[in-house]
């Protein structure tokens, strides 16, 4: 028993095709198709609602999908006990014993893992160092601050060192520094090759994070991708000028000369798609300078995953066909 | 799963809730206060007056003729209020999201719950040890043997563990702490609907004949028998298959409450 648990067992992804879960009438996942590779992270993108929470849940084996197929590390998730041994899950509600103290929580999975009591004491000690909680080993869960109960949490999920992990919105209500802290910690993971599905409402997240990314709205992933490969979905980087009045605007707009310059006449702002290098932004100032057009302000937008987001999730069917097309487009 | 790891979890999950017990102590404080509340009420500002209404049967004046009427029923209250605590304990476990950890990981699904439910008989019956010996002092003077009394503390160990299997599903179902904590109340009255305060025959009809066939009266009635030497006869048969019955009861709609698909 202690020898098995002893090294990591080898990894192996997630596959799922066409989950599908509704309650009542209410069609939650309306068949979703997922390829997590071993050894990465992979991060499930989505607003509130969207139904990453039941993916999650779905495969961990918390609820039962409707329809659809799925192998999570290895193994169908018909044989639930086969996949619960290989996976750890931390859940949008830390799921820590308030009335325990942090070391304690800990040999309490250490005990439902079945190590033996020394081999617990020793992963206890070890998850508490490296997880920088072992100054507060004996104090209670409960006194703990949302930063550290959600650092326990995570040690928790790691006791029995499982292959697999989900991260169901590990960071939502945490300062940014928990924030950060906790990043570091799930990249130190990866690091050591356990596969990472993590479902976040942050962009920065999933950007920061993940290897690939896929976006859920609606029950359906509507964009499935790389950081850099979903960001070249949408346009959006420019350059934002800003005037104190409509002459000084005109005269820019007539010494820049560029056809795809967008106009704002109300805000007295002008947009000159760029890629913000700076050689684009020296010739633009330097133009301005020239000319003695003065600009109050400059501002250089890259286009992000907040674009991204904002422009495949949403409400109405004219978006779907829209996200399906780039979706198409992608593979 | 086999059963040795059954076992062992369902150690672990015993030890996690006896160490709740001891860190949590109100809830426990007024387990043991409610009966001995009860009692104190009971016999102090009932007792003259309900004391001269039940047949004598030895020495001594009303009060102290009724104390020994009364406590065996405040002995089932107090098992009552003990194993009701198991919905509120069950219910904190699923509102904190730990049950759904549980849930995930190949453990032994039922040890989570029978974790709950021997914890809780063990609780119970440290409290009742404590409502017994204010009982005694307050003038309770049984004159049962020993054997009776290993008799009464299976008996009543039997009714905390059903009574605690019927609340582990109420908690489950529960949806909130405080829908825990007042869904199995009614619980607690049964006690007063039966032999417990005062002999069912003074009860008009109706009333009468619930109390008669309700669980608690045989019991009631098997525990006065083992404790005070009244007549038994075929209340201990009763008893006993209420016991077992509700225990079974108990266990299957929790278990089916608890593989139920998680919420939220």
């Amino acid at each position: 028993m202690s020898a098995t648990t002893e090294q990591m067992a080898p990894p192996k992804g997630i596959s799922a095709v066409g989950l599908r879960k509704s309650y009542g009438d209410k069609l939650v996942l309306d068949g979703v198709d997922l390829e997590v590779r071993p050894g990465t992270v992979f991060a499930l993108l989505g607003p509130n609602g969207a139904g990453k929470t039941t993916v999650v849940q779905i495969l961990s084996t918390l609820i039962a999908a409707d329809g659809g197929q799925a192998f999570v590390s290895g193994q169908p998730l018909e044989d639930a006990d086969a996949v619960r041994a290989q996976i750890g899950v931390t859940g949008q509600f830390a799921a820590v014993d308030g009335l325990l103290t942090a070391e304690e929580n800990l040999l309490l999975m250490a005990d439902l893992h079945h190590l033996d009591r020394r081999e617990g004491r020793r992963r206890a000690a070890e998850l508490l160092s490296q997880f920088d909680l072992a100054g507060d080993a004996t104090k209670r869960a409960s006194t703990f601050s949302g930063g550290m109960r959600r650092k326990l949490d995570l040690a928790m999920t790691l006791v029995g060192r499982p292959s697999l992990i989900f991260l169901d919105e590990p960071t939502t209500g945490l300062d940014p520094r928990s924030r950060r802290t906790l990043w570091h910690l799930i990249r130190e993971l990866a690091k050591q090759g356990v596969t990472i599905f993590l479902t976040t409402q942050y962009l920065e997240e999933a950007d920061q994070l993940a290897d690939r990314i896929a976006v859920l709205d609606g029950g359906r992933i509507v964009a499935e991708g790389t950081a850099e490969e979903l960001k070249r979905l949408v346009p959006g980087g420019h350059i934002r000028l800003q005037f104190a009045d409509a002459h000084s605007l005109d005269a820019a707009t007539a010494q820049l000369g560029l056809s795809t310059a967008v106009r704002d006449d109300e805000n007295l702002s002008l947009q000159i798609p760029s890629d913000g290098s700076i050689p684009t932004l020296r010739s633009v100032l330097d133009l301005l300078e020239r000319s003695r057009v003065h600009a109050q302000a400059l501002t250089v937008h890259t286009p992000d995953l907040d674009d991204v987001f904002l422009a495949l999730t949403g409400n109405g069917a004219a978006h779907h066909t829209a996200a399906s097309t780039v979706k198409e487009s992608l593979r | 799963m086999s059963t040795a790891y059954a076992m062992r979890d369902s150690m672990t999950m015993l030890r996690r809730n006896l160490k709740h017990a001891q860190r949590y102590p109100s809830m426990t404080v007024s387990i043991v206060a409610t009966p001995i509340l009860m009692l104190l009420l009971f016999v102090y500002v009932f007792g003259g007056t309900l004391g001269a209404g039940i047949p004598h049967s030895g020495s001594g004046g009303d009060r102290a003729q009724y104390t020994n009427f009364v406590v065996p029923g405040i002995i089932l209250m107090a098992v009552t209020a003990g194993a009701i605590s198991t919905a509120v304990s069950v219910c904190t476990d699923m509102t904190e999201g730990i049950i759904n950890r549980f849930r995930t990981m190949a453990i032994s699904r039922s040890s989570v719950l029978t974790g709950h439910v021997v914890g809780n008989v063990i609780q119970t019956m440290i409290s009742l040890v404590l409502v017994i010996g204010v009982a005694l002092l307050v003038g309770f003077r049984p004159h049962g043997s020993a054997l009776d009394w290993v008799a009464a503390l299976a008996m009543l160990s039997l009714l905390a563990f059903a009574l605690s299997w019927v609340s582990a599903a109420i908690g489950l179902g529960a949806g909130s702490i405080e829908a825990a904590s007042n869904a199995p109340m009614p619980l607690t009255f049964l006690p007063f609907l039966g032999s417990a305060v005062v002999p069912p025959s003074s009860m008009p009809v109706g009333l009468r004949q619930f109390a008669e066939y309700q669980p608690f009266t045989s019991i009631t009635n098997t525990l006065r028998g083992l404790l005070m030497g009244t007549h038994i006869g075929n209340n201990a048969v009763i008893a006993l298959a209420w016991g077992v019955g509700l225990s079974i009861f108990g266990y299957l709609w929790a278990r089916s409450v608890f593989n139920r698909d998680a919420r939220r």
